[in-house]
Parts: structure tokens; C-alpha cells; sequence
């Protein structure tokens, strides 16, 4: 089982508190129903197998038909027994769902998350605004602390999960619906959207990354930091590009490039993937993404760029140093 | 005053009464009495061959995605041709095949098991008929001009909006479902009026086969439920085509009243396609175990029970919509407890095999095996009750193999063998046992090998509805022996096929009663004359065929003898639970009203779909004057003297 929990959206296994609550729990059910399966597919293979003598008698009109014994107690007997791991399962699910419906009381941090046709938002909020920061589809954590999730709805509706941290909740438009999430170790959990939401509903994904105290604390710090200023030629020649072909749609903080209705591009280097979650984020993949995103994801909302080798080097140039 | 009070005649059938009822129940030959018969016959076959067409194009469809899923990353279909692909299979599968197949049962059957001579309201049942072959019409001419559903059989909003969906696909879909209502609620008045009212003589409610008790429960279920979907999807064509915002929240909307309103009808729906299924295999199964049903009288209860909690748990689609803890705790306990009424008729049809003496015929095969995949379906509807599971387990495949086993389990499986099971009655001919046994298996371990590790492939985390997955998850080999599955599972419904078209013509000679059951339609001839029974018989046990051989006391039926009911095209009016006889019930002759009003109604929603009033108003004169030479009062009809 061990194996199989490894897989990336498994769920199998669990590395966070809230996951955890409902992990046995859920081997408890499917316990129960494996057990039940076996029973009944063994008293009807016997019970079929218990009669070879007219089951293959040649017309079913020789075998007589008889009273037979009265047999209601297997109904008794058969409900009875149900019921038992039926209300275990009925107050066991009341107590787990105790201990994970709530939100956590102090959270350590708090997040809005949006969801968008075909990608998340991620603000991170701050009682003081200058710690306010926007970022998509990679979400940073401390380890070990409980972070509030307050979920949006973008357009249509969809579903936040991570299924190695919190099962899902669904991003509706008109209301802002509660998770929350609280990993036990390090590492890089992959989300994804379980509600369907049109063409790109595959590749809607996102990762979550938990990490130390300290390091969380120097990404976040990074994050809030504004692009850095372009160094070579071919940078600032970027940077012309990107405000004057990206920025209709896509954020730079600290450039003309303002708008917010795609993913903010300020740390687009920090990140490990590029498209919510379907390519890793490396110069080849960039290159194409830019040129070609109708390819890789198609009827996504950005549009093909048909930009030359040059302009597509240079805008490469600059994306790559918005570490 | 005089005249119309006079009992009806007593008799024994004879030649010259038989060909007098020939000539009053005989639908015309030709174009008349194809579009204008109410031979209810006729139209449960229609029903059926229609539901099974669907069926096929439904399972090309599914074909057709477990290739493009068959291995990651592959480019069978576009995202686009992907998202029409599995809402078209949803569609289908759910609406135009499940339910319409079992109406297609119940409408051959109802009269034959109750021993009467048609359906309450013959031309009503013709009229659904009509209907839901014009909104399958309908629904499929979208398909077919690129304007095919693409958000899903559940539809949900807002992206079924017109400001996220143009186009007319949704148009074709909210039109074509309200349309496809209409048939199934006039169905279900029909079925409830001829449950209560046109019994045989004596066959009081206790003594009722249960395929009439499941689907009674259905119907009474699809009345109060259909008005929610119908005005769930006026209010999204309200939406889109007029302005109004009863789901865009920029507007004020709320996108979870869609949700309520689809739920609420859509759970109780699963149950409606599912409990005149197990309605054929409590009435079936006994048949090939030799012996009476165990615990009648609690499968019944089981069946009305599951139906009246199955209207209180349709918030389980919905944990994960941010709803209140506490309410979903109860929707949560009710959804679990489901499970003991199912179990009832679990239990019964175990004790039934274990203490019976089963003969290995096709039918049995797939009776039995439905009672395994029953209980698959239904352990893994246990594990997503409950909430905070529910939360890992929803929108993934382990909710996609639920559906099917549930689906396919105890809809298509009983269906299939239940057509073993009475083809010969509705043909004369039996089907082929090998070829069935063969049939059987291949679809037995085609359906499990899809299926099965479908389970494991959704506690992998691979979501529903996905066109396509990279290779990361581990789902490819899961999902290889799925479509490979998939295929040998078509491939066994293939042999089925094949095994009615060659036993249509060559199949053995099936004779009146050829598996010696026990209930009244075994009385008639294979296939039944027009008018069903001669005589109308009169009831004294629950099976009047095997009297005398399972040790029951009292009165015995009586079949051969009974009201004539020759003086015009008639049948018994019986009380609602005790079924004594009141009234002599006057038929409705053959009539072209029906296919009128459905054509009508046709033009109509035409005219709704292309927002053109000039199309609306010729398709609203049809149906007003198709109601007209309906309801134009007809002195052969009158049922009180003058």
C-alpha cells in the first residue's frame, strides 16, 4: 500500500494533519466493504454450487418447484449484522468530520485561493498590506502550521484539492468556502481540479510546497521583493516585449505589465512547473509555452504569439532572471 | 338509466369469442396502425428497441474515450470532441436508455403480470412513447449538428451559462431535457393509475409481483422529482436566452441552486433506474431457484423504503460545496442507512439461491451475478456517505466505477436477462443457451476487468472528466486494462445482439410457459393475442401458476374462466388495494392524436430552441388541436349511464 500512497495524488497515504484525521477512517470503509464483497461473493457461489444436480438439468421444467424452507431469518440475520460497521462507519464519520470540518482556530497563515479557467490565484494575505503578495498555481507553506484556505470563484466552478493535505472543496462563484491545510513534512504536494470546468480541466493543477519556518520566510520575503531590473540589452528588450505584448492580461510588479487576469509572472522563475502544473519550468518548455500554449493546452484562453526567434530569445531572456 | 347498468358476462373462452376479441383489439396493418396504435405490446417493444439503440450509441461513445484514455497522453479527441464525447455518454446513458428501457419492461409487462388488457390510459402511453423518441430526436440532432452537451450530464452552472458556453449546446440540452420530461411524467400517472386501478380481480396489493412494486415506487418517485429537473433547466434557458440570472452570481444568483434542483431529482433517479431493475430479478431469479421468493412481503418494504429515504440524501454530490457541517451530518447518516433497505433485498435473493434448487440458465446467470455486482456498487456508495471520506473519494475514478457498478450492475444487468427471460414470451421464440452462456461471461469479465481496478485507478487521485493525464500518476496500466476491458465487455454485449437477430428467426419454439414461472403473462400464449387475456382472470394467490405445488391452502386462482368482456374493447377497473372489481373500464381505440400531439409538441420546442416565435406558434396550433381530437368527448368512452 506504501507503493501505491507514493503516487502523486494518491491518497492512499496522507502527509497532513487534516488528511490524516480521515486516512483511518476511509481504510476502516474500504475495510468493510472489501470483507462484505468477499462474504456475498462466497455465499453465492456456494449457494449456486450447492445444487449441481439440477443446474444443468436439460429443461427446468423436470426441476420440481417446492415450497422451500421458510428462510426470512437470513433477512434478519443479513440486516443485523449490516448494521453494525454501518453505524460504527455513521459515528466514526461524525467524529472525523469534527476534527476536520472546522477551521483552525490561529491560523498560521492565510490564504485567498482563486480558481480560474485554467489556473489558480494565490493571494497571500497580511494583516499589514505591505505583506500582501499575489502569486499562481505554486503555494509556499510553513511546515507543521495550520494554513487557512478562504476559496474563490473565478468564473465557473472548481475544486481545490490536494489530496496528500485536504480533501476537496469547490471554488464557487458568489461565495467564499473554507479549507484548510496543515502538512507534517517537507516536500512538493500536487493539487489539481477535481471540478469539471471545461476544455482544460486536465491540466489545472498546482503545487504545494511545504517547507521549513526559515525558508518559507525567505520566499516570502522574495515574493514581495518587485521584478529586478533587466541587465543586459537583451533583458530590457524582453522586459519592452513582455510589458507591451503580455501585459493585457499578465502582472509584472514593478513594470508597466499590470494587469491581473492571468497568473502573476513577478517570481515566474521561482516556479517549479509553467501552466498550472503541466510542464516543467525550463527554457525549452518556456519557448514553446509562449509560442505554442494552444498546443499544449488547447482552447486555453492565451493565444498563440507568433513571435520571432529574436523576440521570443529576448522575452526568454527577461522571464528567466524574474527569479 | 338502464342501458350501461348490467354485470359483465361470465364465461369460458371459445374460437368465436377469441376472434370477436381479435377484431376489437387488433391495431389496423399500415401507416395507421403504426403511428396511431396503443397496443401497449407494441409500444413497451418500441420502448425497448429504442432504449437499446441508445444504449449502442452510448457504448460506441464510451469506446471511443477509453481509447483516448487507453494510455497518457494520447490524442484520440480534442479536449472539445472529449468534453461533447462524455456528456453525449452521460446523457444517453442516464436519460435515454436507463430508464426508457425499464418503461419499455414495465409497458410490455404491467398488463400480461396484472392480468388486464392494456395500460390505464392507452393513448397516453402511446403519447410518451411518441415524446421520448422525439426528444432523443431532438437531443441527438444537436449531437449531430456539432451542438452536442459538453458540461456534463449533471449541467452544472455557470459554466452551462451562455457568458461561458455560447453556442447552442446547452439550448439543445435544457430544451431536450425539459421536453424528454414531459414523456416521463405522463409514464409515470400512467403507471401509478394502472398499478391502483387495473389489477386482476383478487390480485390485492399484497399479492402484487415485485417488479410492480419497483416500478410503482419509480414512478411515484419520478412525479414529485421530474418537476425539478424540468424547471432546473427552463431556468438555465431563461438564463441564457432571456436574461433572467437565476444562476449567474455577478447578478445575484446562486450557481448551488442549479445543484439543489438537479439533486434533488438526480438521486432519487438513480433509484428510479435501478429498483424495477431489481423489481425483474425478484420476480425472475425465484423462477430459476424453483421456489418462491424469500421475504416478499419485506422486499417490498425494502423497495418503497429505499425510495422514501432515497429523497433525503441527495446532498451527498454535494459535500464538497462548502455546505454547513452539521447539515451534511445528516444527509450523511441518511445515506449510510440506504444501505439497510438494499440489504433486505440482498439477503432474500441469497436465501432464495441458498435454500432454493437454481437451474444454470442464461437469465439466472445474469440475475445472480447481478446481486455480486449489486453489492460491489453498493459498498462503495457506503464508503462516499460518509463526509470527510467523501471529500478524498468524490470526482474521481473510485466515484466513476461506483456509478457503473451501480449502473451497469443492476440496470443492464437485469435488463439483459431479463430480456432472456421473457423473449420468449414476447416472441415466441426462445434465445439461444449457448450463445447466451457465452454472452454472459464475456460481458461478466469484460464489465469487472473495466471496472474493477477503475476503483484503484480513483484511489490513485485521477479526477473525472479529464481529457487526457500525463504519465507522473501511475494511471496508465490501470487504465490499459479498463479499455481492454471496456471492449471485451462490447464485445459480449455483441454476442446479445447477434443472439436476438438469429433467434428472431430461428430460435426453439417457446410454447405458452417455457421456464414453468409462475406469474399471470405465462398464462397467455407466446407471443400474446392483441386483448392479452380471453377471459379476465381472477387471482387468489401471489402465483397463480404454481398453485398447488407450493403448498398453499384456499381458493385457487382461476384462469380459464372469467368476465368475457367482448361487448366493446374493455377491461376490469378493480379498488386500489383490495382489487375488486368496480367498473368495466372502456378503451380507447387506436388513434393518431398522440403522434399528433408529440409532433406538435416537436415543432414547438424547435421553435423555443431557435427563439422563433413564428415556429412556436404553428407547433403550439398543432398541440392545441391535437388536444382537441383528444379530448373530444367520444359516446363509446362514456363511463356513466345518460
Amino acid at each position: 500500500m506504501s507503493r501505491l500512497g507514493d503516487y502523486p495524488l494518491s491518497y492512499l497515504a496522507a502527509d497532513g494533519t487534516r488528511a490524516d484525521h480521515i486516512l483511518p477512517l476511509m481504510y476502516y470503509l474500504l475495510s468493510v466493504a472489501i470483507i462484505v464483497c468477499v462474504i456475498i461473493a462466497a455465499l453465492l457461489w456456494v449457494g449456486v454450487r450447492r445444487h449441481r444436480d439440477t443446474g444443468l438439468a436439460p429443461d427446468i421444467r423436470e426441476v420440481a418447484v417446492i415450497r422451500g424452507v421458510p428462510a426470512v431469518s437470513w433477512i434478519g440475520w443479513g440486516v443485523g449484522i449490516s448494521s453494525v460497521p454501518i453505524l460504527v462507519g455513521l459515528v466514526w464519520t461524525m467524529v472525523a468530520l469534527g476534527s476536520t470540518y472546522g477551521p483552525p482556530r490561529d491560523p498560521a497563515l492565510t490564504l485567498d485561493v482563486t480558481g480560474h479557467q485554467w489556473w489558480w490565484e494565490v493571494r497571500y494575505d497580511s494583516p499589514d498590506p505591505s505583506q500582501q503578495f499575489l502569486t499562481a498555481n505554486e503555494i509556499h507553506i510553513p511546515v507543521g502550521e495550520p494554513v487557512l484556505v478562504r476559496l474563490h470563484g473565478g468564473d465557473v466552478i472548481h475544486s481545490f484539492w490536494v489530496p496528500k493535505l485536504t480533501g476537496k472543496t469547490d471554488t464557487i462563484p458568489g461565495q467564499v468556502n473554507i479549507a484548510w491545510m496543515q502538512a507534517d513534512h517537507p516536500g512538493r504536494y500536487r493539487g489539481q481540479c477535481t471540478e469539471y470546468c471545461g476544455f482544460q480541466h486536465a491540466h489545472m493543477a498546482f503545487e504545494v510546497v511545504a517547507e521549513p519556518r526559515a525558508d518559507f520566510d525567505r520566499w516570502r520575503a522574495a515574493q514581495l521583493a518587485p521584478a529586478p531590473a533587466p541587465t543586459t540589452p537583451a533583458e530590457q528588450r524582453g522586459r519592452a516585449l513582455i510589458e507591451y505584448r503580455c501585459g493585457l492580461c499578465h502582472q509584472v510588479r514593478g513594470t508597466l505589465a499590470a494587469a491581473i487576469t492571468a497568473p502573476d509572472l513577478t517570481h515566474l522563475a521561482s516556479r517549479r512547473m509553467l501552466a498550472a502544473g503541466t510542464l516543467l519550468n525550463n527554457p525549452g518548455n518556456l519557448s514553446g509555452w509562449i509560442e505554442n500554449p494552444q498546443q499544449v493546452k488547447p482552447e486555453a484562453l492565451m493565444p498563440n504569439q507568433f513571435l520571432s526567434a529574436a523576440e521570443l530569445s529576448d522575452a526568454r531572456a527577461y522571464l528567466e532572471t524574474l527569479k | 338509466m338502464t342501458a350501461d347498468v348490467a354485470s359483465p358476462k361470465i364465461g369460458i373462452s371459445g374460437a368465436e369469442h377469441e376472434a370477436k376479441l381479435h377484431e376489437l383489439w387488433e391495431t389496423e396493418p399500415g401507416l395507421k396502425g403504426l403511428l396511431g396504435t396503443v397496443d401497449h405490446k407494441e409500444i413497451g417493444i418500441r420502448y425497448l428497441v429504442t432504449a437499446f439503440t441508445f444504449l449502442i450509441v452510448g457504448g460506441i461513445e464510451a469506446l471511443i474515450m477509453r481509447l483516448q484514455l487507453a494510455g497518457p497522453n494520447l490524442s484520440v479527441l480534442t479536449p472539445r470532441e472529449y468534453n461533447e464525447m462524455f456528456s453525449t455518454h452521460g446523457m444517453t446513458m442516464m436519460f435515454l436508455y436507463s430508464l426508457p428501457v425499464l418503461s419499455g419492461f414495465s409497458n410490455y409487462l404491467w398488463p400480461l403480470l396484472l392480468g388486464s388488457r392494456d395500460m390505464a390510459f392507452p393513448r397516453l402511453n402511446a403519447l410518451s412513447y411518441w415524446i421520448y423518441l422525439a426528444s432523443g430526436i431532438f437531443l441527438y440532432a444537436g449531437v449531430l449538428t456539432g451542438n452536442a452537451p459538453n458540461d456534463g450530464w449533471f449541467n452544472y452552472v455557470p459554466y452551462a451559462e451562455r457568458l461561458y458556453n455560447p453556442g447552442m449546446n446547452e439550448d439543445f440540452y435544457a430544451l431536450g431535457l425539459v421536453f424528454l420530461g414531459i414523456s416521463t411524467t405522463v409514464g409515470a400517472a400512467n403507471f401509478i393509475v394502472t398499478a391502483f386501478r387495473t389489477r386482476a380481480p383478487g390480485m390485492s396489493i399484497n399479492r402484487m409481483p415485485l417488479m410492480i412494486w419497483g416500478t410503482l415506487t419509480a414512478n411515484v418517485a419520478n412525479l414529485l422529482v421530474i418537476p425539478a429537473v424540468s424547471l432546473a433547466f427552463f431556468l438555465l434557458w431563461l438564463d441564457r436566452n432571456l436574461g433572467t440570472h437565476f444562476y449567474m452570481p455577478p447578478d445575484g444568483g446562486q450557481p448551488l441552486l442549479w445543484q439543489h434542483l438537479f439533486w434533488i431529482f438526480g438521486h432519487p433517479w438513480v433509484y428510479a433506474i435501478v429498483l424495477p431493475a431489481m423489481g425483474i430479478v425478484s420476480d425472475g431469479l425465484p423462477v430459476f431457484c424453483r421456489r418462491p421468493l424469500v421475504g416478499y412481503a419485506l422486499v417490498a418494504f425494502g423497495t418503497v423504503s429505499t425510495m422514501v429515504l432515497g429523497f433525503g440524501v441527495w446532498v451527498h454530490h454535494m459535500f464538497a460545496t462548502g455546505l454547513p457541517g452539521l447539515s451534511m451530518s445528516f444527509f450523511s447518516g441518511a445515506s449510510l442507512l440506504i444501505i439497510l433497505p438494499s440489504a433486505i433485498s440482498v439477503f432474500a435473493w441469497i436465501a432464495t439461491i441458498w435454500h432454493g434448487r437454481p437451474v444454470w440458465r442464461t437469465p439466472f446467470l445474469f440475475f445472480s451475478s447481478m446481486i455480486f455486482l449489486f453489492v460491489v456498487g453498493g459498498v462503495s456508495g457506503f464508503m462516499t456517505a460518509s463526509v470527510p471520506v467523501d471529500w478524498q473519494l468524490t470526482d474521481t475514478y473510485f466515484v466513476v466505477a461506483h456509478i457503473h457498478y451501480v449502473l451497469l450492475g443492476i440496470n443492464v444487468f437485469p435488463v439483459i436477462g431479463g430480456i432472456y427471460f421473457w423473449f420468449p414470451k414476447m416472441t415466441g421464440r426462445m434465445l439461444d443457451e449457448r450463445l447466451g452462456k457465452l454472452n454472459f461471461w464475456t460481458m461478466f469479465v469484460g464489465f469487472n476487468l473495466a471496472f474493477l481496478p477503475m476503483h484503484l485507478t480513483g484511489l490513485l487521485g485521477m479526477p473525472r472528466r479529464i481529457y487526457t493525464y500525463g504519465p507522473y500518476a501511475g494511471w496508465g496500466t490501470l487504465n490499459l486494462i479498463t479499455s481492454i476491458g471496456a471492449f471485451l465487455l462490447a464485445f459480449g454485449f455483441l454476442l446479445f445482439i447477434i443472439n436476438v437477430v438469429k433467434s428472431l428467426r430461428h430460435g426453439e419454439l417457446a410454447g405458452p410457459n417455457p421456464w414453468d414461472a409462475n406469474t399471470l403473462e405465462w398464462a397467455t400464449p407466446s407471443p400474446p393475442p392483441p386483448y392479452n387475456f380471453a377471459v379476465i382472470p381472477t387471482v387468489t394467490s401471489r402465483y397463480p401458476l404454481w398453485e398447488g405445488r407450493i403448498g398453499e391452502s384456499g381458493i385457487v386462482s382461476t384462469l380459464d374462466r372469467g368476465m368475457l368482456l367482448a361487448e366493446g374493447k374493455q377491461t376490469i377497473g378493480t379498488t386500489g388495494v383490495d382489487s375488486v372489481p368496480d367498473i368495466v373500464l372502456k378503451m380507447s381505440q387506436d388513434s393518431l392524436a398522440p403522434v399528433s400531439l408529440a409532433a406538435g409538441l416537436s415543432v414547438l420546442f424547435v421553435g423555443l430552441l431557435l427563439k422563433s416565435l413564428a415556429v412556436f406558434t404553428i407547433g403550439g396550433l398543432i398541440v392545441l388541436a391535437a388536444l382537441i381530437a383528444w379530448m373530444w368527448p367520444s359516446f363509446e368512452l362514456r363511463e356513466r349511464a345518460v
